[in-house]
Parts: C-alpha cells; sequence; structure tokens
C-alpha cells in the first residue's frame, strides 16, 4: 500500500483541519489505514489475529530503525514502515506466525537493496506479498474475501479513500486504473463468455478499493507526469487483463509488481535521455 | 559511494536469504517426510498402527451418487452437488456388531445399511428393512443420518436428513423401520446437512437438533430462480434455519429453536453437542459454512445462549465444514475441530482446533485456535474428521478428509471461483453469475491426513505412511471397532466416489478399554454420558455422541486406548441424568457393557 502519500506536492491548507486533510500530514496515512484495520476487524473479524498484524507491524519498524541506521546513518521517519506493516497485517493471510515477520522483512529490506539511481522503484509491501506467493504459496494468500461482500464497507472505503485520494491528487490514477478494469472486464467478458458480472465481481469487493486507493497511487513508485501515472494505472489494468486471462488468482498485486517498476525505469531513461539531449 | 554498494550488496544478499527461507524449510521439511518414508515394514513399529483398505473383502461395493439439482445450475454443478456422502455407524440389531448406514444422493439411488455379519464381512440389509429406497425423485435426496433410541426402547432409531424433507424411521426390535415422519412432526423440507440427537434438558428422551445449509424455501430441483447461493463467501446469514425438536415422548417433538435461543441462517454444515463447560448439560456447537461457527451454551436446559464471540470462537469468520470434540490433551476437557479450505496461494484459512484456555472455565470459558501451534491447520479443502486413539498409545488422534471437486487434474476452477466469491453481495449470490466449471477441479486429488497426538501437544502426519493412500473426494469419516479387537478401523464416505474401509492393525503391547452404555433414567442410548477414566497419572474423558464430524456419527461405544500400562486406576461414568458411577480397576482389553443404575 501507499508508503509516502506525504510526498505528493499540494498547496499548502489554511485551516488545522485542512492541513490535516492534506499531503503534509505524513501521519494521515497511517491514521486512516489503521481507521480502517480496526473498523474491518471489528466489524467483519478481517484479522486472523491482532498478533500476527503487530508482529508484522513491530518486524516492519525494527527492521527499518536498523537498517535506516545502518544505511543511512540516521533513524528514519517510521511512518512509512508503520504502513508498510499493517499492510502486510492486513493483506496477507496466514494461519502461520512467521510469514508475517518476513514478508515485513521483504518489504522493509527490498527498500534498501533494491534501488536504482536512489530510488526504490518497487511499492514495499507489494513487492513483498507477491514474493510470499511465489516461494510460500503452501503458507500464504493474499487478502480476497475477508472483508465480505455487502455494499457499506464499499462505500466507507470509497467515500474516505477518494477523499483522500484527491487531496493528494491522485484521484485521477484511481479514476483511470477503475475506467480501465470495467472496459477491460467487457473485452474479458467477449474473450472468455462469461458473465460480465463475473468479470467485473472482483472490484465491487472491498478489498480491491484498498489496492485502487491505496497501493497503486503510491507516490514513492509511481511515475511524475499526470498523464504518465495515468498511462501507468491502464497499463497495470491491461497487465491484470492478461493474467487474468491465464487465471492467475492474485492478478493485480502481480500486475503492478510487474508494471511498476519498469514505468519507474522508463521514467528514469527519459529523464537521463532528456538531460543528455539538453547538454 | 564504494562503501554504499558493498551495503547495498550485502543488503541484496541478506533479501536473497528470505526469499529463501521458505524454500529451505519446504525442502527439509520434505527431506524428512521422504527419510521416514523409505522403510514401510518399520511404519507399525514407529506409528503403532498401519491402516488397509479392505472395503470389497470386506463385501462393501458401495458407490455414491451426486444429486442432479435444477439445469439451471448445470454450469457448476459437480461444484453446487458436492456434499451427500455420509456414513454412520449404528449396532441396529444389537447383535453386538457395529454397523455401517452409508448414504446416497442421486435422485432414486438407494441408501446401504452394512450388517456386521461378525466374521469380518458385511451383507447390506437396507431393502430388507425398509432403509434403501429414500431418495425418491420429488423428496430430496439423502445428505446424512443419525442413530439414536428416542422411545428408549433399545433399539436406536434413525433421522435420515436430506436436501429436501427430513425423514425419521422407528426401529422394531431391529428387523425393520417404520416411517414415523409425520407423526413426529418434522418439517415438510429443509436442506439440511447437519443433525444430531442430545438430551439438551436431561428429561431422559433424546431430542434432536437439524441445521439448515441452503435456505427451506428452496427446491434445489425446482429453482423459482438462481438467487441461492450464499450472499457472502465468510459472511453468508441466507442459509437455512436451524431446527431443535423437544422429544414430548410417545413419537412427538415439538420445535422450540426460537424460544430456546437458537436463531441463526448462517449456512450450518456440521454440529456437534458436548458439556463443554462442566454443567451436566449438553452444549451444541454448529460450523457454519461461509461464516463464522457458533457455540450455543447450554443455560440449564432452558435456554441456549450463543457465545460464539465472547469465546473467541466466532471472531474469525471461515469455512466451517465439521465438528468434533476430543480431550486431546488428557486434560479433561474438549477441544473443538473444525475443518476449513486451504488452497496454496489463493486461500488459506487452515483448520481451528478450538482449546479451552487454561484459567478459563464455566460461564467464562474462552478457546484459542491452537490448530498451528499443534500442528492440524493445513488440510486442503478439508471436510470431515473425527478424533480417536488410532494406535491405542493413551491420547487421542485425528483423521481428517479432504478434497472437493475433482475432475480434470490439469485444470483448475480456483481463478474463476475466487474472482466471482470476491464480489458483491448481489452478484456472489446469483448462480448464472459463476462462470462454468467446465470439468475443471476445485481443490481435487487430495491426500488425506492422519495426524497422530504425541500427547505433549504436537500432531505429526502420517496418513501416507500408514496406509491412507486415496485421493477421492473425502466427506465423512466414522471411527468404530467393526471387529470388537479393541482398535478403531475407519470408514469414508466419498463424494461420487466408493465408500472406503480401512481395517486397522494395531501393535498388540499398547492396551485399550472399551465401554457400551446402556441409559435408563437417561436416555437409553447414553448419548451425553462421560466416561472419565484415570490410569498412571492421566485421564482422559469421552462422551457418548449423537453425531459429529461431518455427517457422520462414529460408534456409541467409547473406545480408550491406554498404552502399555497394566491396570487403571479407575472409570467414573457421568450419565446424562447426573448419576454418577465409578468402576474400579476394570478389566483391560475388554468390552465392557455398563447400564446405568437404578
Amino acid at each position: 500500500m501507499s508508503t509516502g502519500l506525504a510526498t505528493a506536492v499540494v498547496p499548502k491548507p489554511r485551516s488545522a483541519l485542512g492541513r490535516f486533510f492534506s499531503a503534509e500530514n505524513r501521519y494521515l496515512s497511517p491514521l486512516f489505514i489503521t481507521l480502517i484495520l480496526l473498523v474491518g476487524n471489528l466489524s467483519f473479524g478481517l484479522l486472523e489475529s491482532f498478533s500476527r498484524t503487530l508482529l508484522a507491524i513491530g518486524t516492519a519498524l525494527a527492521l527499518e530503525v536498523v537498517l535506516g541506521r545502518w544505511f543511512w546513518g540516521r533513524i528514519p521517519n517510521l511512518a512509512s514502515a508503520y504502513i508498510t506493516g499493517i499492510s502486510v497485517g492486513i493483506l496477507l493471510r496466514s494461519p502461520e506466525y512467521w510469514p508475517y515477520a518476513l514478508c515485513s522483512a521483504i518489504a522493509i529490506t527490498s527498500k534498501y537493496a533494491i534501488r536504482v539511481r536512489g530510488r526504490h522503484i518497487w511499492n514495499p509491501s507489494n513487492f513483498a506479498i507477491c514474493a510470499m506467493l511465489v516461494v510460500a504459496p503452501e503458507f500464504v494468500a493474499a487478502l480476497s474475501i475477508q472483508w465480505g461482500n455487502t455494499v457499506w464497507p464499499m462505500v466507507v472505503i470509497w467515500v474516505l479513500g477518494a477523499f483522500i485520494v484527491f487531496r493528494v491528487q491522485r484521484f485521477h490514477i484511481t479514476a483511470t486504473y477503475v475506467g480501465a478494469f470495467v472496459a477491460l472486464a467487457l473485452l474479458r467478458t467477449a474473450i472468455t463468455g462469461h458473465p460480465f458480472l463475473a468479470e467485473v465481481a472482483p472490484i465491487t469487493g472491498p478489498m480491491y478499493q484498498l489496492f485502487i486507493f491505496f497501493m497503486i497511487t503510491d507516490p514513492k513508485t509511481t511515475v511524475t507526469p499526470k498523464w504518465a501515472q495515468c498511462l501507468v494505472a491502464g497499463l497495470v489494468a491491461v497487465a491484470e487483463l492478461i493474467l487474468r486471462l491465464a487465471h492467475v488468482v492474485n492478478a493485480p498485486f502481480f500486475a503492478l509488481t510487474i508494471v511498476g517498476p519498469a514505468a519507474m525505469l522508463a521514467e528514469m531513461w527519459r529523464s537521463s535521455w532528456q538531460t543528455k539531449t539538453q547538454r | 559511494m564504494q562503501r554504499n554498494a558493498l551495503r547495498q550488496f550485502l543488503l541484496i544478499v541478506f533479501l536473497a536469504a528470505q526469499l529463501a527461507f521458505p524454500l529451505v524449510y519446504k525442502r527439509l521439511e520434505a527431506h524428512a517426510k521422504a527419510a521416514v518414508a523409505v522403510d514401510p515394514s518399520t511404519v507399525l513399529a514407529r506409528y503403532g498402527f498401519r491402516f488397509q483398505e479392505s472395503a470389497k473383502e470386506a463385501g462393501i461395493d458401495f458407490k455414491h451418487t451426486a444429486a442432479n439439482l435444477d439445469p439451471k445450475l448445470q454450469h457448476i454443478m459437480p461444484q453446487v452437488a458436492s456434499m451427500g456422502a455420509a456414513v454412520s455407524i449404528v449396532d441396529f440389531d444389537r447383535d453386538g456388531w457395529p454397523d455401517i448406514y452409508v448414504v446416497n444422493s442421486g435422485e432414486g439411488s438407494k441408501n446401504a445399511l452394512y450388517r456386521n455379519l461378525g466374521n469380518g464381512t458385511f451383507r447390506d440389509v437396507a431393502a430388507e428393512v425398509g432403509l434403501a429406497d429414500v431418495n425418491l425423485p420429488g423428496t430430496g435426496v439423502s445428505t446424512g443420518a443419525v442413530w439414536g433410541d428416542y422411545d428408549n426402547d433399545g433399539y436406536e432409531d434413525v433421522l435420515i436428513y436430506k436436501w429436501g424433507k427430513p425423514e425419521l424411521f422407528h426401529n422394531d426390535g431391529g428387523k425393520h423401520f417404520t416411517r414415523v415422519t409425520e407423526q413426529a412432526g418434522l418439517p415438510p423440507w429443509a436442506n439440511a446437512n447437519t443433525a444430531i440427537w442430545f438430551d439438551y434438558d436431561g428429561d431422559g428422551k433424546l431430542d434432536l437438533f437439524l441445521g439448515g445449509y441452503y435456505s427451506e424455501d428452496v427446491d434445489l430441483w425446482h429453482l423459482k430462480n438462481t438467487r441461492m447461493m450464499p450472499e457472502s463467501f465468510e459472511y453468508a446469514r441466507n442459509g437455512g434455519r436451524k431446527y431443535l425438536f423437544h422429544n414430548l415422548g410417545g413419537g412427538r417433538f415439538e420445535e422450540v429453536s426460537a424460544r430456546m435461543g437458537i436463531d441463526s441462517r448462517r449456512w450450518a454444515l456440521a454440529a456437534v453437542a458436548a458439556d463443554l463447560r462442566g454443567t451436566g448439560y449438553p452444549d451444541l456447537f454448529v460450523a457454519n459454512d461461509y461464516g463464522v461457527s457458533e457455540v450455543y451454551f447450554n443455560e440449564g436446559g432452558k435456554h441456549f445462549r450463543e457465545a460464539g464471540k465472547e469465546t473467541g470462537i466466532g471472531a474469525a469468520p471461515k469455512s466451517g465444514m465439521n465438528a468434533s470434540v476430543g480431550d486431546v490433551l488428557n486434560q479433561g476437557r474438549f477441544g473443538i475441530y473444525v475443518s476449513n479450505i486451504s488452497e496454496e496461494g489463493v486461500l488459506v484459512q487452515g483448520n481451528n482446533l478450538w482449546m479451552p484456555r487454561a484459567g478459563t472455565s464455566g460461564a467464562n470459558t474462552q478457546y484459542d485456535n491452537m490448530a498451528t501451534a499443534m500442528g492440524v491447520d493445513m488440510g486442503g479443502w478439508s471436510f470431515g474428521a473425527q478424533f480417536g486413539d488410532l494406535n491405542n498409545d493413551g491420547f487421542l488422534d485425528l483423521y481428517a478428509v479432504n478434497g472437493n471437486v475433482s475432475l480434470d487434474r490439469n485444470r483448475s476452477y480456483w481463478y474463476d471461483y475466487s474472482k466471482v466469491a470476491g464480489g458483491n453481495s448481489a452478484i456472489i449470490s446469483d448462480a448464472a453469475n459463476w462462470p462454468p466449471l467446465d470439468g475443471r477441479s476445485l481443490s481435487g486429488y487430495q491426500q488425506k491426513r492422519v495426524w497422530i497426538n504425541d500427547g505433549a501437544g504436537q500432531f505429526k502426519e502420517v496418513a501416507q505412511l500408514v496406509g491412507v493412500t486415496d485421493v477421492y473426494d473425502g466427506r465423512s469419516i466414522a471411527l468404530a471397532d467393526l471387529g470388537n479387537r479393541g482398535v478403531l478401523d475407519a470408514v469414508v464416505a466419498n463424494e461420487r466416489g466408493p465408500l472406503l474401509l480401512y481395517r486397522n492393525t494395531v501393535s498388540p503391547e499398547n492396551r485399550w478399554i472399551e465401554f457400551d452404555l446402556e441409559g435408563r433414567a437417561s436416555n437409553r442410548s447414553a448419548i451425553g454420558a462421560q466416561v472419565k477414566i484415570t490410569w498412571n497419572g492421566q485421564q482422559q474423558v469421552q462422551e457418548v455422541s449423537g453425531g459429529s464430524g461431518f455427517c457422520a456419527q462414529n460408534q456409541r461405544r467409547l473406545h480408550f486406548g491406554l498404552g502399555k500400562t497394566t491396570g487403571i486406576d479407575r472409570v467414573e461414568i457421568r450419565w446424562p441424568s447426573g448419576k454418577t458411577q465409578t468402576i474400579s480397576a476394570p478389566e483391560l482389553n475388554h468390552i465392557h457393557k455398563v447400564v446405568e443404575p437404578s
């Protein structure tokens, strides 16, 4: 999920409330995700147990402290690691404990280990969950059905999520992805012959809302120009289409894992090429 | 710069090590299993028992037929009609040999009652006694059967529950069965997947719980529309209603569920009754598909209080498909085993073993899910499971069957299944929205689980090693000492598959004792009677059950393995009437018939 909504550039709000609901407040995301977790668990029993989620959060924070100090010589702001931990706690499902710790560890370590020109190119929790699904499928699954199938959790997440991504000027990414998903669901229906409602069903579940609001909008791992952000969101949907046609169950996570870094690398290459031509 | 590059390199190594951890872990696990598998001759010595499938040799040749529901469901028929195979054990003719009743689910198919001939073979007498032809078109099809002597005449009667009209048959002296459904006041239609006999108010007459799966207003052969599926994969409340029939005597029952506090429309798949809190009254545990389990605490036989959330059991919803109880740690308290769904990378619910938390008891009893810690969580798409001391070492083991739909081995329906399962309730609840199964498997061809209990809180999975090698779509399992040899055999009913009889061979040095109880002031079947034996400084408690597992019923006789002990200190029997009885130093390796003292 998003690890740095705070870095998006928005006009400085005037009121205290406005400042609270702004990109300047780097604790907005942690607060919001914590709220989702608490509401989800109290209303739906979302979590296998709080202890597993706490383990994921604790591991992420501890490793962030250790690696940040070792790598940068200082302890970084822990909001990002907290979000990574809580994202793992929400999105990963396993009756075991160790996958939660390992997934958080992979997420945080990947931020430091896989860097190109000083930037990490994968959304850490997305990368780690995909990694776990590949190397330990016997023990883990991604969140899918654990938030029920009723409308109101989706409405709540839509309202709050849309408000927040709008405030941080990333609603266009979400809107593009949703539009592309629905259009491509029509295409899948034509290809597979399955009912359109079956093809569009995934996006009607609350789990998907977390993905479209807080994972594909992550500023640290998305490209800069607005048009490119929309393009990437569309490409994620296209990659997901291909994976879905190949019957990949966790298609959105893998699609983002493939397209996200590719877009980042393309932007770096473009930037470098522009710099060279300007010289 | 160079220093940072070195750090980054070391971090990459660190990351690689993390990614390799599960692979190494799995390799070590596989290696450990392979190492013990190379010498099958040592299996008996090492594990103390071995199964051999011997249905054909025993004269059992039964293959389950699945239901063929409304054509509107044709595109997902194997998935919708994926339940119905069920088995229960009864000594219907009181000859001292446990018999086997197995149900069928094809329209017009016949159920079978395999009478135990006492020589290792069985003969189907269902047609002779009037229990075969119960799946007539228009009446629905069988999904299970439970036995209990509801009129205390000494012979076990049977309730056959169905997706359709439940049927009660009175046992006429072990020679014939008479249909008494109307007289009993059972409902005209209930799409039930579970029923149990228990005497919830201790009046000496067996009462009946019947749990609906699909809503009772749905006729699966004549659908008004296709909006009959669960509204949610884990939070569904649009299933069948629950019935609690209070036995009025004279073959009549009164439906009292609402009055007694049982009002649920979750999708019940399994139920078990046992005195979980030592109150003297049986509590009721219901495992629900598409949702949380429910535990109904019995308030003195006058009311049930649903205590799922407060006990910890009803917090996290899964796909409950089994309910069985056992004194897993020989501590005189029951754990409850609930099976769920685990499919690699898609849905890893893990099965639940609810163990009473130390320091909690009575009305404040709390439970923790210890399945992972104790090693009994990963069972695939699990269905029925039963506790029993398979190797007579003094600790209850666990046999679980699994596998949902086995069709094309190379093509899976999981992607399409998960696609719809996570969708909005308006989509998931309409069968028309479900993509066609198209011959694909859904968690098919799975290896069964036989977990042996080390007595110290750990189970070890040994199914393949001890001879349980089938990969049919297992549904219902019942344990019984079919040969009166002091060992528990296993009978497994498979969906669209054969009835399997796994005959058990146990190391002879391990002792055993069995108790065949008969109530007097209590119900004649002694359902609800608890037997606690104490030996070598340990204890184990078991309770006579009127149905447990998934659509199953073990033998009523209680079987205790004792290990290598030479004697037991005492046996305490607590009858449902409240009477207690103590037997000192009973003979080992013996079946004790005990009649409730007057």
